[in-house]
């Protein structure tokens, strides 16, 4: 293998495996360090700047960064990231110095947001600091969409949601609300600099062929409508019998809605076994947790209604086959279709986009999505851009961030008349932590402490109120603990071939058995070759150049605990622990 | 001022036959300079343990005073142990050794505590051919007490201080070889590859067997004007013959081709081959052996490996005939067989 390049920002990017995976590439160990150390201010200040909703997200992120953790690969499980986010939204104080300073004076260039969810939301904040003047449209009476009208209070209450969102509307965003956007073709000729949309993916999938659909409509409801009534108190209660059909986390939340609403017998019903389920395993947990069955390998067959009311549903049981490639198939079972009663049924069997308000010409691929450039968003109309889940279909609020994110550089740079292929550079720093013999700049020391659980409200008390939080969030001194259990990889183990004496005394002491010389090969030999074998293809293998002897240093990133001690017993200082920080690159950014 | 060693350990670290993790095979953290040619050395130990399944339990750490004879609380947390007087460790290795024949021994010395104060015992454990493995962390100088020149030091080496060192040095392998040791090796801390062999060959040996690893200071004794610095011994390195070893249930997979090696059987069963490269030195001819080693050192070159193997010389119970059963496990029926016996021995002198 050749020596790896280390001054490529992405390889040492790559080892912090939370910030990487993270859509906005927000860096989370060190806010963690700063929620260690107390100061909820500086951890905050650091999410806002790259996921602009830290107490929203801190409640209901997807946390693509907990199953990447490191900890969760050394251990059982990963560190509580997402409500660690929580904790430094918490205890925060009232200082709101980290906002931004808008320019009285505009440049010129007025952008229109078309709704008001994440990614409209992000684009605003990133482009009002810049000067710019930005129209939000929404059909709803207040911003958040999504995030407002299918999250349910007692995952997100309406305050927190409401301080985050009015956050950036008080910058200055110019709002039109109850503004159902009817011709994009209006708007274009509006004659803004560039149009935004960020209508999300609003229009929840039917079960329209189904026998029995249209008989049993009255007690039929669609997911994402039904959570959005709830809202807006169309649907104040449950019938005692009410199931919920669909495996993702819309589900999840509609069959915890209906037990608050006085269902009392509410169950799930999903095709695929539970371990193939899209919602997250914490939505499963909770809603499991609140008593509600869920009841895999149930395919729907018809809706069975008698004098005109749905009195129950069949269902076929299948079972999951998987080829020789991964793909499932599930296939009828011999028995005879299962009876279940019931009142009331909730489809939450997935989302589709839907874009009403299409009146232009504009390129779309074959499943209904606009053409975009993957990288800059921009579509077939120079500029008309596009992000959150109306840009490549249904994803998350993380996501619809770093969408958000993108499209504001790349109108920034439209505005401009600049290329927009021509991005910004993300902001790296790489610093040595080393203050004296067995003194660091970070705390190198690795707890033994297991995840702790976030402590919740008496279900009794959650069951009975839809507005009752269930989560506490973590105390300060839970969350002290909890976040003590990050192993730092933002510090890097930096080697320097040239100084090495080959002690060994570095792969003598290393707990992680990381750390080999060997003879250089190519990368598969190596991963074979070294002391236990590198069997995570995710994980990168850091190689040297030459040593002395000919051999290369190779270690196995992949479990790595930073703890510092191959710098610490390196007589050499060939090892240095070095933090290197990734900034992405934000809009206006030289 | 202290750090230490996080509990994690790679999750898919092997387990040996004897259902144990190297984690099972460590001791406390290190307390030496970072970069100590002694930690290696431990680490070697503690693969050699690992890799011959040996039960931490049935072994007995034995050491003097110095850098080297602190590493027994660097490995095998969890055997019996006794840190002696300075270079006395073979005495008390000897009484150990007497005591219970069914351990084994790792007595673990320096060049101070071998060269210097401890030259009569290591002269007389070899002598006896004591069933000991006796491994000298040498690094050619008194780390402990700021690094002045050990009895090992090479004429003409200068350490930190830039003295070069008037006297002439001892060789310990030549000594061993002498004066009876029937297993002698010399490995470098640097070099695991070697070493461990060497160490589990050690330790299927019965009777004394020295290995003399050279196991640079760095603090004191790595500068370029040493001979026991990492870059001098590397470059000076000579090897007598690479090695297999292989342990009594393990089958042999390798296919050695007839006149390429030799296979030298151990007394527990194992075998250790020697790959004849055109270069090699017999080592089960004492004359040889030491005359391997001067040939070697005449034109300033280092002989490692395995230098010297006698399976004929009989280990010191064999020689006085003691009781195979260890002391504690003798009855008071088994030390005073009666009236009847002391009549019949009473008779014998008659």
């Amino acid at each position: 293998m050749k020596p790896t390049n280390i001054e490529d920002p992405n390889y040492f990017h790559k080892v912090i495996d939370c910030q990487y995976a993270c859509p906005s590439h927000t860096p989370v160990p060190e806010y963690l360090r700063l929620i260690s150390q107390g100061k909820y201010d500086e951890a905050f200040k650091i999410n806002w700047i790259s996921n602009v909703f830290p107490g929203i997200l801190g409640r209901i992120c997807d946390r693509p960064c907990e199953p990447a953790c490191r900890r969760s690969r050394v251990e059982d499980n990963p560190v509580a990231i997402c409500r660690l986010k929580r904790v430094a939204s918490d205890y925060k104080s009232a200082d709101i110095s980290f906002l931004p300073i808008i320019p009285k004076e505009k440049n010129g260039k007025k952008i229109a947001l078309i709704g008001a969810g994440p990614a409209s939301l992000t684009v605003a904040r990133d482009l009002l600091p810049l000067g710019y003047e930005v129209d939000l449209y929404d059909d709803q009476s207040r911003a958040g969409g999504f995030i407002r009208t299918q999250v349910p209070s007692f995952r997100l209450p309406e305050k927190v949601l409401n301080e985050e969102v009015d956050r950036i509307l008080n910058l200055g965003v110019n709002t039109f609300f109850n503004h159902r956007v009817n011709s994009l073709k209006e708007m274009l000729d509006k004659n803004y600099d560039a149009v935004f949309i960020g209508t999300g993916a609003p229009r929840g999938r039917d079960l329209p062929n189904l026998p029995g659909r249209d008989e049993a409509d009255a007690s039929v409801f669609i997911g994402i409508d039904y959570l959005a009534s709830v809202l807006y108190r169309h649907i104040t209660h449950s019938p005692s019998k009410v199931l919920v059909l669909g495996g993702g986390n819309t589900a999840m939340d509609c069959c915890r809605m209906a037990k608050r609403l006085g269902g009392d017998e509410v169950k799930v019903l999903v095709r695929s076994p539970i371990s193939d389920m899209k919602a997250s395993p914490w939505e499963i947990e909770d809603a499991q947790e609140e008593g509600i069955p869920i009841i895999e390998n149930h395919s729907p067959v018809d809706f069975v209604v008698k004098a005109g009311i749905l009195v129950g549903m069949h269902f076929q049981k299948v079972a999951a086959h998987y080829d020789d490639e991964g793909k499932r198939s599930l296939v009828p079972t011999d028995e005879p279709p299962v009876f279940i009663p019931c009142d009331q049924v909730i489809l939450a069997v997935g989302q589709q986009n839907a874009y009403p308000y299409l009146d232009v010409e504009l390129e779309m691929n074959k499943w209904g999505l606009p053409v975009l450039d993957e990288l800059t968003h921009q579509s077939s109309i120079p500029n008309l851009f596009f992000g959150g889940d109306a840009a490549f279909g249904p994803k998350n609020v993380i996501t619809a961030v770093a969408h958000g994110h993108e499209a504001a550089i790349s109108i920034d740079l439209y505005c401009q008349d600049k290329d927009l292929h021509d991005r910004p550079e993300p902001i790296t720093t790489l610093i040595s932590q080393k203050m004296g013999l067995q003194d660091w700049l970070y705390d190198s020391h690795i707890s033994d402490d297991r995840r702790y659980a976030v402590p919740t409200v008496d279900k009794v008390k959650s069951l009975k109120n839809r507005l009752v939080e269930v989560e506490l969030g973590f105390s300060k001194q839970t969350g002290h603990q909890e976040a003590m259990r990050c192993l730092n990889c933002d510090v890097q183990t930096v080697f320097d071939a040239v100084t090495c004496i080959e002690c060994d005394s570095c792969v003598d002491i290393c707990p992680e058995s990381c750390i080999n010389f060997i003879d250089n090969a190519s990368e598969a030999e190596l991963r074979k070759n070294i002391m236990i074998p590198a069997n995570n293809k995710e994980q990168s293998l850091y190689v040297s150049a030459p040593v002395a002897t000919g051999r290369v240093m190779v270690k196995d990133e992949n479990v790595c605990l930073h703890c510092g001690l191959c710098a610490e017993r390196c007589p050499t200082s060939s090892w240095e622990m070095m933090k290197f920080t990734f900034n992405s690159a934000q809009a206006g950014q030289k | 001022m202290s750090f230490e060693r996080p509990t994690f350990r790679h999750p898919q670290q092997a387990k040996n036959e004897a259902g144990y993790t190297r984690k099972d095979y460590e001791g406390a953290i290190s307390t030496l300079c970072a970069g100590c040619g002694h930690d290696s050395a431990t680490a070697g130990i503690i693969q050699a343990c690992f890799e011959l399944n040996v039960e931490p339990h049935r072994v007995a750490k034995m050491s003097g005073i110095g850098c080297s004879s602190k590493t027994p609380a660097y490995f095998l947390g969890r055997s019996h142990g006794f840190n002696s007087v300075h270079g006395r460790m073979p005495s008390i290795a000897t009484g150990a050794n007497m005591a219970n024949r069914d351990l084994l021994y790792i007595g673990v010395s320096g060049d101070g505590d071998t060269a210097s104060i401890g030259m009569g015992q290591f002269a007389h454990a070899l002598r006896r051919n004591l069933n000991l493995n006796y491994l000298c962390m040498n690094n050619g100088c008194y780390g402990l007490t700021k690094g002045q020149d050990s009895a090992t030091a090479d004429k003409g080496s200068a350490g930190k201080k830039g003295v070069p060192n008037p006297y002439a040095s001892i060789d310990l392998c030549e000594l061993a070889i002498e004066l009876g040791a029937s297993y002698v090796a010399r490995g470098f801390s640097g070099d695991k590859k070697q070493l461990v062999p060497l160490i589990k060959g050690a330790f299927a040996h019965s009777g004394l067997a020295f290995i003399d690893i050279i196991s640079p200071c760095v603090t004191f004794n790595n500068t370029s004007t040493s001979t026991k610095s990492y870059e001098y011994v590397r470059e000076h390195i000579e090897a007598t013959n690479t090695f297999d070893f292989i342990p009594l249930q393990q089958e042999i997979l390798a296919d050695y081709e007839e006149g390429t090696s030799q296979a030298v059987t151990m007394h527990d069963g194992s075998i250790i081959h020697l790959h004849k490269a055109d270069s090699s030195k017999d080592v089960t001819n004492r004359l040889i052996a030491v005359n391997n080693l001067e040939t070697e050192k005449a034109k300033g070159r280092l002989l490692t490996g395995l230098l010297y193997v006698n399976q004929e010389i009989m280990e010191t119970h064999d020689i006085i005939n003691s009781t195979l059963r260890p002391l504690n496990s003798l009855t008071e029926r088994d030390l005073c067989p009666g009236n009847q016996a002391l009549q019949k021995i009473n008779d014998s002198l008659r």
